[in-house]
């Protein structure tokens, strides 16, 4: 049985942040801009952390608010770069939010197949078959050398101009924009997701499924639908990471993948949608500062922080703060 | 033909009995104390290792080497439970989930800092190395000792658990933890003493099975999938379910791995995934609900 978690809700029944304060929400965005402006050369860097922000967003609504773990999200996020990749590769399709909602579609249908089969199961079933449908996709696309390149990845994947106006230039300008673009609009409608009525039936779900069967609600259908959007999400991920690299590597269908996008979710806080914003920095900046001298000594550090965040830090970067906002207001008098 | 079909059977049930040994303890505990450990594989490693060095450092023979590392791995178990796994039993499925990997990432680091990245070759006694003539096809003797002995290990399992006093608690407190509590049955020891039973059992499938499944840093996150699979398809909380698990696994893999190397292990998950469609608690399972 599900029993309730202590993830902080973004303000039980209320806004999350007071309206007062409703200005701190465009920080992060302009905070990426005003990085960009600053320092133009790290626009590649900056792409990549949006695309992993994006791809740990999709995974916010299943293990933050549906309450379902799954370690098998890269098995979407590598079918929509693959995807788009492939088709662009073949020149079947190069125009960019074509491929991407290609991309999407082929993901939705690959979450919707392997939910379908999983979401009847929990707790250790579920975590298995969630790994064995990442595995299963990689052994695929590991086999199928002639479609996917194999080991070596897909090269040298050429997209079309951006709505046939911007080309996906060296110094990666226009990639920037487009993930940007790209993550503010999931951003946007993930709002909306977890605010509607559905949304919370899913937070319903985390905390309660007996009771939510008792209300009336079809659980399996709901889990099943929270999953098959995420997956489209993972898939966009997946495709404009193909679309701003030219490359979809092995890698990107792979366990590494599934766990890494877990770990950088609950390192920012999973259940807030602005988690994935601070966790994915925070995690590929440690990793470039960690691994640089030796890749041993970040696997001995990603152990360590996560043990620290499990036994001492749940809630991770953004409930610390938010703990430290609060203990910080009480002092002051009045 | 026929001898590709016994070097097949062989090697599948040998291969089966190693996962056996090493995902039967994951059964149990799961069962008993609904703790998601992904890092039993770690457990599994560590046995290797002491086998491993034991022998290759210390020259001490492959029986009592296995025998130390066995007692060794049950102990730094007995003792993890009793430190960190504890205090998570209550916990969320998330919080084991990431507590088991941040172990999992911590012992890939210290197995590389001690041993290196390479995979540690054993080397298994003069008598276990030849072959053995049999119905027409030569077996190694290794293969055929994997298949008696984890023959031996499940039939004495099965006796301990359902023939002696500890078996009967354990069974209790797997199928109604409160009331096995409730009639006095001490479950904090007998988690512990499980759980120690159960990494030790580990360790032994380790270090017996190092030359199917290499030793090497990666063996925790490389075979994690497989001892999953033989937990999930079981059942939780039996023992009979994961030895069926692991046997059909073994032979499984083993069949297309010689029938369809190109498949790999796609026929395996799909199997799996059908399996669990048709029965979502496993092929046995002492736990309700």
């Amino acid at each position: 049985m599900t029993r309730p978690t202590d993830t902080a809700l973004p303000g039980k029944g209320m806004p999350a942040i007071p309206a007062s304060k409703r200005w701190l929400e465009a920080v992060p965005w302009l905070l990426a801009l005003g990085t960009y402006a600053a320092a133009p050369q790290y626009a590649p860097l900056l792409t990549q952390i949006f695309v992993m922000i994006l791809f740990a967003m999709s995974l916010d609504l299943l293990v933050g608010y549906t309450g379902i773990v799954t370690l098998g999200h890269a098995a979407q996020f590598g079918t929509g770069a693959y995807v788009a990749g492939i088709l662009a590769a073949r020149g079947w399709i190069t125009d960019p939010t074509m491929t991407a909602v290609i991309a999407m579609v082929a993901a939705g249908c690959i979450g919707l197949f392997f939910g379908s089969l999983m979401l009847r199961t929990k707790g250790l079933a579920f975590l298995m078959l969630s790994v064995a449908s990442g595995m299963f996709l990689y052994e695929i696309a590991n086999k199928a050398t002639g479609i996917t390149g194999g080991d070596d990845g897909l090269q040298g994947v050429v997209f079309s101009p951006l709505l046939g106006l911007w080309e996906f230039d060296f110094r990666g300008t226009t990639a920037f924009f487009y993930s940007f673009v790209m993550l503010f609009l999931t951003f946007i409608f993930l709002r909306r997701v977890v605010n509607s009525p559905f949304g919370w039936s899913l937070r319903g779900l985390r905390e309660n499924d007996l009771r939510m069967s008792a209300i009336g609600c079809h659980n399996y259908r709901r889990r099943l639908t929270a999953y098959t959007i995420a997956s489209t999400l993972a898939g966009l991920a997946g495709a404009v990471q193909a679309q701003c690299t030219g490359f979809v590597a092995l890698n990107s269908l792979s366990f590494e993948l599934s766990g890494a996008v877990l770990i950088m979710l609950i390192l920012g806080g999973s259940g807030r949608l602005y988690g994935a914003m601070f966790g994915v920095p925070i995690y590929m900046f440690a990793q470039d500062y960690l691994a640089k001298r030796d890749p041993t000594n970040w696997f001995l550090w990603q152990g360590i922080i996560l043990l620290i965040l499990v036994l001492f830090a749940r809630g991770g970067v953004l409930s610390l703060a938010e703990r430290g906002f609060h203990a910080c207001c009480r002092r002051r008098p009045g | 033909m026929s001898s590709t079909l016994i070097n097949i059977l062989f090697f599948g049930l040998s291969y089966g009995m190693i996962l056996y040994m090493t995902s039967v303890g994951l059964s149990i505990t799961m069962g008993l104390m609904g703790f998601v450990n992904l890092a039993h594989g770690v457990f599994a490693m560590l046995g290797g290792y002491a086998t491993v060095t034991l022998m290759n450092s210390l020259g001490v023979p492959f029986f009592p080497a296995l025998l130390a590392a066995c007692i060794m791995v049950t102990v730094l178990g007995f003792v993890l439970e009793r430190l960190l796994y504890r205090r998570l039993y209550g916990a969320t499925e998330l919080d084991q989930v990431l507590f088991s990997m941040a172990l999992i990432f911590i012992s890939v680091a210290i197995a590389r800092i001690f041993w290196g990245p390479l995979a540690q070759p054993i080397a298994l006694p003069k008598y276990l190395h030849g072959h053995i003539d049999l119905i027409g096809a030569t077996i190694p003797t290794y293969r055929l000792f994997l298949l008696v002995f984890g023959s031996v290990v499940a039939a004495a399992l099965w006796l301990g658990f359902d023939r002696t006093l500890f078996g009967a608690r354990v069974r209790a407190a797997v199928e109604d933890h409160a009331m096995a509590e409730a009639v006095g049955i001490n479950t904090d020891r007998l988690f512990a003493l499980t759980f120690g039973l159960g990494t030790g059992l580990a360790a032994l499938g380790g270090g017996l099975g190092a030359e199917i499944l290499a030793i090497s840093p990666g063996y925790p996150l490389q075979y994690i999938i497989f001892f999953l699979i033989v937990v999930a398809v079981g059942g939780l909380g039996s023992i009979k379910g994961p030895l069926y698990a692991s046997l059909i696994i073994g032979l499984a893999d083993t069949a297309t791995k010689y029938i369809m190397p190109e498949a790999g292990m796609i026929f395996v998950f799909a199997f799996v995934f059908l399996l669990l469609r048709w029965r979502p608690q496993g092929i046995v399972s002492r736990r309700k609900g």
